[in-house]
C-alpha cells in the first residue's frame, strides 16, 4: 500500500489546483485520474476567468469568484516560473454584449443588483452603450444595443493552465495517476484507502474532485453532492490575425488566433454530442455580434458536460462523519483555479473549511426538519 | 520535382498559382497542380510560421492548405483545379476585415 499525506480524486483543473495547493504547503499528494473516458469539462470548457455573471442574490460567490480573479495575477507567474508553462493569462477586464435593447435594460438591472448586494467590497462595473462600446470594439454589428463591462474579468488557456498544474504538483513532489478510476473506498475518520488503477493509496486526508463523479464518490464518505450535469457546446473557429479587440463572454480570441465561440445550456443527461441546431444558434447569435465572422470558417465543434449543482453554486464540505474527507465541486474550474489552489487547499490542509466558504456547504440541500 | 508521365495527353485547364498562368491537366487537384509547378511551400503554418506543402493528398493532414478563388484555408488536395482558378499560396495567419 502506498502511503501519501493526502489523495485528490480527480484530475481536471479542480483537483489539480487542489493537489498543486497541498503540495505547495508540503504534502505528499497523489491525484487519482480517470483516463480518456471521462468527461472532461476541463478540455472542453471556455475558458474564462470570469467574474461578472456570478452570484446574483449569493454575495460569497461574487467575493469568492473576484477574489480568485485577483489571486490569479499571481498565481499564473507563479505556475510559469514553477513550470515553463504559460497558460496565457490575461486579466484585462471583459465585456458582456447584449444584441439588443431589452437585453441590454436587463443586463442594466442585473448589474445594479449585483453592485448593491456587493456593499463595502463595491463591485465596480460600466455600461457601455453601442456608441461607447463601438470605441473600445469597433468589430460589433449595427445591432448591438451595447454591453456590461467589468475589469475583473480575464481568461486562460484551459489546455495549458492543466499542464501546468499537473507539471507544477510533480515538481511539488506529488504525483499523477493516470487511467486510475477509483474501484474501491474504505473510509474511516481521518483514515482512507482507495484502490485506482490496480495500486491501492492510503492516507489520512481525501478530497473529492471528481466533477460528476462526485455524486457516487461522496456517498462512500458520508457527503451528499448533488450534481447533474449541463450541456455546453462550443464552435471553433481558424486561425485568423488579431481581431476581437476585447474579451466577450461568448467570443473570445485565443493566443494561436482562433476564435471560440459559446455558449449553450442544455439539460441532456450524460449525452455529450453536439447537435446542429446549438451549432446555428451560436453562429447566428455570434454574427449578430460580430458580422466579421461571417468569412471565417468553423474547423471544430464540440460539447462538455458542466458540473452543476442545482443551485449552480459550488460545494465545498468536509464530512461530518468521515473527519479529513473533503469535496469541491464547481462549473468554474478556470476562474476559480486560483482560488482552489491557494486557498481551499490551505483549509483541506489545516482541516477546516474556512467561515467564507459556510455559504457553499451542502447542508443547503437538506430539507429542513418541520418546526 | 514532379513531372507527369509522358504518354499522359491530358487535357489541361488553365489556372494561375500565385499570379502565374499554370496548364493543369483536367481532372487533377489544386494541390497536385502546385506539386507539378513546384512552387512550394505552398504556406507557412499561421502559430510557428514553419513552411509546408501538400503532404498526404487524401485530406487528412491539412497541410495544403491554400488560398483559393479569394477564400484562404482550403484544402487543395481535396479541391478539382476549374478553367481561371486562382490558386495562391499563404502565409501564417490571414487578416479577416472586421
Amino acid at each position: 500500500m502506498a502511503r501519501y499525506d493526502s489523495i485528490v480524486i480527480g484530475g481536471g483543473l479542480v483537483g489539480s489546483a487542489v493537489a498543486y495547493g497541498l503540495a505547495r504547503l508540503g504534502s505528499r499528494v497523489a491525484l487519482l485520474d480517470e483516463g480518456d473516458v471521462a468527461f472532461r469539462a476541463s478540455r472542453g470548457n471556455f475558458g474564462l476567468v470570469w467574474v461578472q455573471s456570478k452570484g446574483l442574490g449569493v454575495p460569497e460567490y461574487q467575493r469568492w469568484t473576484r477574489q480568485s480573479s485577483v489571486l490569479w495575477d499571481d498565481f499564473a507567474v507563479e505556475l510559469k516560473k514553477e513550470t515553463g508553462i504559460d497558460c496565457q493569462h490575461e486579466h484585462r477586464g471583459g465585456v458582456h454584449v447584449c444584441i439588443n435593447e431589452n437585453d441590454f435594460a436587463e443586463r442594466r438591472k442585473y448589474m445594479e443588483q449585483l453592485h448593491i448586494e456587493s456593499g463595502e467590497t463595491s463591485f465596480q462595473y460600466d455600461m457601455l452603450d453601442h456608441a461607447e462600446l463601438k470605441k473600445l470594439m469597433p468589430e460589433i454589428g449595427p445591432e448591438v444595443a451595447g454591453a456590461s463591462y467589468t475589469p475583473y474579468d480575464g481568461a486562460a488557456n484551459p489546455l495549458y493552465l492543466l499542464r501546468s498544474l499537473h507539471a507544477g504538483l510533480i515538481r511539488r513532489g506529488g504525483q499523477y495517476f493516470p487511467q486510475s478510476k477509483v474501484t474501491e473506498l474504505k473510509a474511516a475518520p481521518n483514515d482512507f484507502t482507495v484502490t485506482g488503477g490496480g495500486v491501492t493509496f492510503n492516507a489520512p486526508k481525501l478530497v473529492l474532485a471528481a466533477g460528476l463523479g462526485n455524486k457516487d464518490l461522496g456517498a462512500l464518505v458520508g457527503l451528499n453532492v448533488p450534481v447533474q450535469p449541463v450541456r455546453g457546446q462550443i464552435l471553433v473557429t481558424e486561425r485568423v490575425q488579431p481581431v476581437l479587440s476585447m474579451l466577450t463572454i461568448w467570443v473570445r480570441q485565443m493566443a494561436e488566433g482562433g476564435l471560440l465561440i459559446g455558449e449553450s445550456r442544455e439539460e441532456a443527461g450524460f449525452n455529450d454530442a453536439t447537435t446542429p441546431d446549438v451549432q446555428q444558434f451560436l453562429a447566428a447569435r455570434a454574427i449578430k455580434m460580430f458580422p466579421f465572422l461571417r468569412d471565417v470558417r468553423i474547423v471544430r465543434h464540440w460539447s462538455a458536460l458542466r458540473v452543476m449543482a442545482p443551485d449552480g453554486l459550488p460545494i465545498y464540505e468536509q464530512s461530518k462523519e468521515y473527519s479529513g474527507a473533503f469535496v469541491a465541486t464547481c462549473h468554474s474550474g478556470v476562474t476559480l483555479a486560483a482560488a482552489h489552489a491557494m486557498r481551499y487547499a490551505k483549509y483541506v490542509a489545516d482541516g477546516v473549511l474556512s467561515a467564507e466558504l459556510a455559504r457553499f456547504t451542502n447542508k443547503r440541500f437538506d430539507v429542513q426538519a418541520a418546526a | 520535382m514532379f513531372k507527369l508521365p509522358p504518354d499522359s495527353g491530358a487535357a489541361t485547364v488553365a489556372v494561375t498559382i500565385n499570379g502565374k498562368r499554370f496548364d493543369a491537366p483536367r481532372g487533377c487537384s489544386a494541390a497536385a497542380a502546385v506539386l507539378l509547378a513546384g512552387d512550394v511551400p505552398t504556406r507557412t503554418t499561421a502559430v510557428s510560421g514553419a513552411p509546408r506543402a501538400p503532404y498526404c493528398l487524401m485530406g487528412v493532414c491539412f497541410d495544403c492548405l491554400m488560398e483559393i478563388n479569394g477564400v484562404p484555408n482550403q484544402q487543395a488536395c481535396l479541391i478539382v483545379v476549374t478553367e481561371g482558378m486562382r490558386i495562391e499560396s499563404q502565409y501564417g495567419k490571414f487578416a479577416v476585415k472586421a
